[in-house]
């Protein structure tokens, strides 16, 4: 989890990644954050998020994003 | 048969008139067969297209449909048989079997669509003017009418089914229901199998309020394509007739934008309208766009069923493609981090617009139009950090009322800017006039009398001004929920609009309803 809240302060200084549970909601995230998120993700985590797994709820939080990496683990 | 016609009022009034007196399981029925009775005045060549992508993309989603049933059960089947690493293997080399699937039937459809453009008469050397009045195209495009929509929904719905975000539906009838549902062909939304899928299915009961509102909503649309849009669209025509330049220039961007918005999304609220006076709730396609603050901003406002179709499809996918990544390793290997992180990102934005910009034709205009889009997001994308440190630094100012609204209208007249390529179909032209700003700027064109000689008189300038009034007053009272819905709960009021609605179209509409309006510009060109 810390790896990933690295990475997306990287992307956006100054969010609450930890508590923040709107990033696609709110416009924090746009498309093109989306696939620089993405393309660190993969590299860092060595998964591949498919673009059918882009959805608003999966996005939203950090915590989500995690959930994600964790699922698209264990497939 | 055009939406601004007493014809398709009739149409609706008989199709709603079916739809609720018939057994309400028998509704869907209704709604197709009066989905191919709308078709079929568009002619045979319209149908055989049609026809065509409901065939195509039935099959595919069944084959589909049937190889995702066989892989679950194959894995239920050998779950204590095969280790995690074996499954996922299966897994991949299944799905791309069936990735191949979706791309033969993407594929045939793709091949259609730009065999009916080409045969539509668009070419790279004789782009189709449009946006100028005097120019009509409507006639021969028609022909095969709304293939770009159609198109657009079967492939999404293909690959919604390839993902598995949507229900394989089996009934051929209903699914061409879906593809073919009549008031989204002309000109949008783009809608996806979770928007109507089952919505199409569902019966529905007769809602007073429903019907109120989709009437109003319909003639609200009338409102702004007869009263505003086409009001102004002969002093663009006669600009770009004459090829006028400095501050015609000038105006020619602003009446080409009030133009096309009122026209757009004119004709989008009768579409939706239409569909909500059936109890169908068609997703949204403008979101106040003339508010947005930024290029990106307007584009996710502006055609919003069409970016959201380019962004899930072409430009999520193709920046997340293993050469994509590839391409961004090599970058951050050789070119630093920064430029490693930005190339596919940057890519793919490019290629969506371009994408998006052939999607309206296939003309050399409109290639220059989606580039120009593309490059001005990814510049504002990186003027954004600048813009952070603006914001932390003067934040009163930043949230300030004038500073808003001056970022609204920057938007709007780099938005107008680009557009205008629309109207004179010549990229070298567009340009030529553009540059004439420079040099035969009079200013007092506007009120030496120079303005009424482009085919507006002062009267219609003074009712397109009111319409504009009007326009700009419903939006923002729209903002938190839809105006009619306000009117809906005091009868009284709301009657008395829709009165008044109906005598201004009637009393100040262009040309008078079903008379002779003109093609709409998006269910014209874009079919």
């Amino acid at each position: 989890m810390e790896k990933l809240i690295e990475i997306l302060e990287n992307l956006h200084e100054g969010i609450d990644y930890e508590t923040c549970e709107t990033l696609i909601d709110d416009g924090i995230l746009d498309s093109l954050d989306i696939v620089t998120l993405i393309t660190d993700i993969n590299d860092a985590f060595d998964v591949a998020i498919p673009p059918e797994e882009i959805l608003p709820e999966n996005f939203n939080s950090a915590k989500a994003i995690f959930a994600l990496i964790e699922k698209l683990d264990n497939i | 048969m055009s939406f601004a016609s007493f014809e398709f009022l009739a149409f609706l009034a008989i199709l709603t008139l079916v739809y609720f007196i018939v057994p309400k399981k028998v509704q869907w029925i209704v709604l197709l067969l009066g989905s191919v009775v709308f078709y079929a005045f568009a002619g045979l060549v319209s149908f055989f297209f049609l026809f065509f992508a409901i065939v195509i993309s039935f099959i595919t989603v069944q084959v589909l449909g049937k190889r995702h049933a066989a892989l679950k059960k194959y894995l239920e089947d050998t779950k204590d048989t095969l280790t995690k690493d074996e499954r996922k293997a299966y897994r991949a080399k299944h799905k791309n079997g069936s990735l191949l699937i979706v791309c033969i039937g993407i594929l045939l459809l793709t091949l259609s669509l730009v065999y009916v453009k080409y045969l539509s008469g668009f070419s790279f050397k004789n782009g189709v003017s449009f946006g100028s009045g005097a120019i009509s195209f409507g006639s021969t495009l028609l022909e095969v009418m709304g293939i770009s929509y159609y198109t657009f929904i079967s492939i999404g719905y293909m690959i919604d089914v390839y993902r598995e975000k949507a229900a394989v539906e089996k009934n051929f009838f209903r699914h061409a229901l879906f593809v073919s549902f009549f008031p989204q062909l002309a000109m949008g939304p783009i809608s996806r199998y979770a928007d109507t899928g089952e919505q199409l299915k569902t019966p529905h009961s007769f809602e007073a309020k429903e019907a109120w509102c989709g009437l109003l909503r319909i003639l609200w649309g009338f409102f702004k394509k007869l009263v505003v849009a086409d009001a102004i669209a002969p002093a663009i025509g006669a600009i770009v007739g004459k090829q006028l330049g400095g501050i015609y220039f000038i105006l020619l961007c602003l009446f080409y934008s009030i133009r096309i918005y009122g026209d757009f999304t004119g004709g989008i609220d009768i579409v939706l309208g239409a569909a909500q006076i059936l109890g169908i709730k068609l997703p949204e396609n403008f979101n106040r766009p003339f508010s947005s603050k930024s290029t990106a901003e307007y584009w996710n406002r502006w055609h919003m069923t069409m970016g959201n179709w380019f962004t899930n499809y072409i430009f999520y996918p193709l920046s997340l493609t293993k050469t994509m990544q590839k391409l961004s390793k090599w970058g951050r290997a050789k070119l630093g981090v920064g430029v490693g992180k930005r190339l596919p990102v940057y890519t793919a934005t490019i290629i969506t617009w371009l994408a998006t910009g052939l999607w309206h034709g296939i003309a050399w205009n409109f290639v220059v139009w989606g580039l120009l889009n593309g490059v001005v997001i990814l510049i504002s994308q990186e003027l954004n950090p600048l813009y952070e440190k603006f914001r932390a630094k003067f934040p009163k100012l930043w949230n300030s009322a004038p500073y808003q609204s001056f970022m609204a209208i920057r938007t709007f007249l780099l938005m107008s800017l680009i557009r205008v390529f629309d109207c004179y179909c010549d990229v070298p032209l567009t340009f030529n006039r553009f540059f004439s700003i420079f040099y035969t700027f009079n200013i007092a064109d506007i009120w030496n009398g120079g303005i009424m000689n482009i085919k507006v008189t002062a009267t219609q300038y003074i009712i397109i001004a009111v319409g504009i009034v009007i326009m700009t007053a419903v939006s923002r009272l729209s903002i938190k929920r839809p105006l009619r819905e306000t009117l809906w709960e005091k009868p009284i009021l709301g009657n008395a609009v829709l009165a008044l609605l109906c005598i201004a179209i009637l009393v100040f509409g262009s040309y008078g309803l079903g008379f002779d309006a003109s093609a709409f510009i998006y269910g014209g060109t874009f079919n």
